[in-house]
């Protein structure tokens, strides 16, 4: 029991070590040119010769994206609010959000640029189109959901629909909104990292460009690394957030040690 | 009934619609009852012929499309505050504890949402009265997970309670309990009637449980439902589980059962 336990700590340690392995082995055995694809330890070297270059663009990319992110969670909380809280708003504007969540944001990118030029706000914009919808739908349903019974006890107490929704409907949509948030910051890196590739003279997507423009494909994939690391990190802060705030709702899990 | 004065809830001539014109279901029709103060009745029938929408009707959540119902000589034309309600479904919050689940009611309805936090202290006290009352005491700091069913449906019965309604609304309550803690939940309720003597209205399909409980027991026809018999247990109180297989009380059974086959004949 011991052991299992050990391995269930380890796992996420094995799989990834084992898979940069696999990448590695696989890329020296077939002679794999570094121009397709570069071992991961050539990946990591230019990381590290080329840091410099890269931290400042990194910290500019974490930037927007957190930005954008941020008027995300406001956005979509207020959207899924009165979504989730009103069937004429939820029924009214539903097709919108659809339709508006389908349209591929890479292809929003130019009309931002003739807006605001390139630079920055793109950038912020874009990851804010993209994160908000995942938080909005989730808040929505953790609102709708609240149970007729529950509303039926409350509304007989003379409880408005506010108090309904203070008391029941908005406690009850958090663990919704926490998960929502993983998503939704990973999709904000997304964003902010096309919309940079796309119009930008900062920032991760832009190295990221401006080094395959010239070949330089370890570096590349070396910002590739940095952009997963970032997502890794506030995916883990986002986490740690849910714990903390909805303990109530993965009781279930705590034995599993989710951490 | 205990005082015999006039009657607390009139249902006159009700009929409910669901959803509007052709398509609209008839949930309820020409439907006549009438609770004395202090009154245990029970309404039984088939599935699905409309009782829980007598209990809506009765709260006030719902509004017949045609008759009317009054409490205590008004007519109901909003949600009443003098109701507490349980289901079958016991509907705790998960992320409060049992106590603070009980103190939810307070938090809501007039007079008392104004003076909770002054009163908090006193509020907490009465809440854990009730939970002793219904033998849960010990579980005030338990979410509802930790709970089992049987404390699950005490905790909302109090719930119900905690505010000290005039009227008591339940709508199968103990369906989904187990035989044993659905017989112990009987002698809570019936308790906790006789101490308190609010007036209370319980709709069950179980038709044994309906007998033990009530004074008085309203037979309801297929849909749409109206009241088709109504028959007086006069069986003496406090009820117990002895007197479940004396020939009278198993009379009334064989009798309200005979009146709900002939009832799903008729469809």
């Amino acid at each position: 029991m011991k052991w299992r336990r050990a391995l269930f700590t380890a796992s996420p340690w094995i799989t990834t070590i084992g898979f940069f392995l696999l990448w590695e082995i696989g890329c020296r055995a077939f002679n794999v040119a570094t121009f397709v694809l570069p071992t991961p330890s050539d990946a990591f070297k230019a990381l590290v010769d080329n840091w410099s270059g890269i931290w400042p663009n990194a910290r500019h990319t974490m930037f927007t994206t957190l930005i954008g992110f941020g008027i995300a969670v406001v956005f979509g909380v207020v959207l899924g609010v009165a979504v989730g809280a009103s069937a004429l708003l939820y029924r009214s504007l539903n097709p919108l959000l659809v339709g508006f969540n389908s349209i591929p944001k890479v292809a929003v990118v130019p009309i931002l640029v003739l807006w605001f030029g390139i630079g920055t706000a793109p950038a912020i914009i874009t990851a804010f189109l993209v994160a908000f919808f995942p938080i909005s739908v989730n808040v929505a349903a953790g609102i709708a959901t609240t149970e007729p019974e529950l509303e039926d006890v409350l509304r007989s107490l003379g409880a408005s629909k506010l108090d309904i929704l203070y008391r029941v409907g908005l406690p009850r949509s958090l663990p919704y909104f926490f998960a929502s948030l993983k998503v939704a910051i990973t999709l904000a890196f997304v964003g902010s990292v096309i919309s940079e590739t796309v119009a930008a003279n900062e920032g991760i997507g832009y190295l990221m460009l401006t080094a395959s423009s010239t070949f330089r494909v370890p570096l590349v994939f070396a910002s590739l690394f940095v952009i997963a690391a970032m997502g890794i990190l506030m995916y883990a802060v986002a986490a740690a957030f849910e714990r903390r705030h909805t303990k109530w709702a993965t009781r279930g899990l705590d034995q599993y040690g989710t951490g | 009934m205990k005082d015999g004065s006039t009657d607390f809830i009139r249902v006159e001539c009700a009929s409910l619609y669901y959803g509007g014109g052709d398509d609209g279901v008839l949930a309820l029709k020409d439907t006549n009852l009438t609770i004395a103060r202090g009154e245990f009745a029970a309404v039984v029938g088939p599935s699905g012929c409309g009782k829980s929408t007598l209990l809506k009707l009765v709260s006030g959540l719902n509004r017949a499309s045609t008759g009317k119902v009054v409490v205590d000589e008004a007519d109901v034309r909003k949600p009443l505050k003098i109701v507490g309600m349980a289901f079958q479904n016991p509907a705790l919050l998960p992320w409060r504890t049992t106590l603070e689940n009980l103190l939810l009611p307070l938090q809501v309805a007039e007079p008392h949402r104004q003076q909770f936090r002054r009163e908090r202290g006193r509020y907490v006290e009465q809440a854990r009265a009730l939970l002793a009352k219904v033998g849960l005491a010990g579980a005030e700091d338990r979410f509802p997970w930790q709970l089992s069913g049987g404390m699950l449906q005490r905790a909302s019965l109090c719930r119900a309670l905690i505010h000290d309604p005039q009227i008591l609304l339940l709508d199968e309550p103990f369906g989904a309990l187990d035989a044993f803690t659905r017989e112990e939940l009987w002698d809570i309720l019936q308790q906790l009637w006789q101490d308190q003597h609010f007036t209370v209205l319980l709709v069950t399909h179980d038709l044994a449980e309906a007998v033990y409980l009530a004074d008085t027991v309203h037979v309801f026809s297929n849909r749409p439902g109206r009241v088709v018999h109504r028959r007086a247990i006069d069986l003496p109180r406090p009820r117990n589980s002895d007197m479940r297989f004396s020939t009278v009380f198993v009379d009334h059974v064989h009798e309200l059962r005979a009146q709900i086959r002939r009832e799903r004949e008729v469809i």
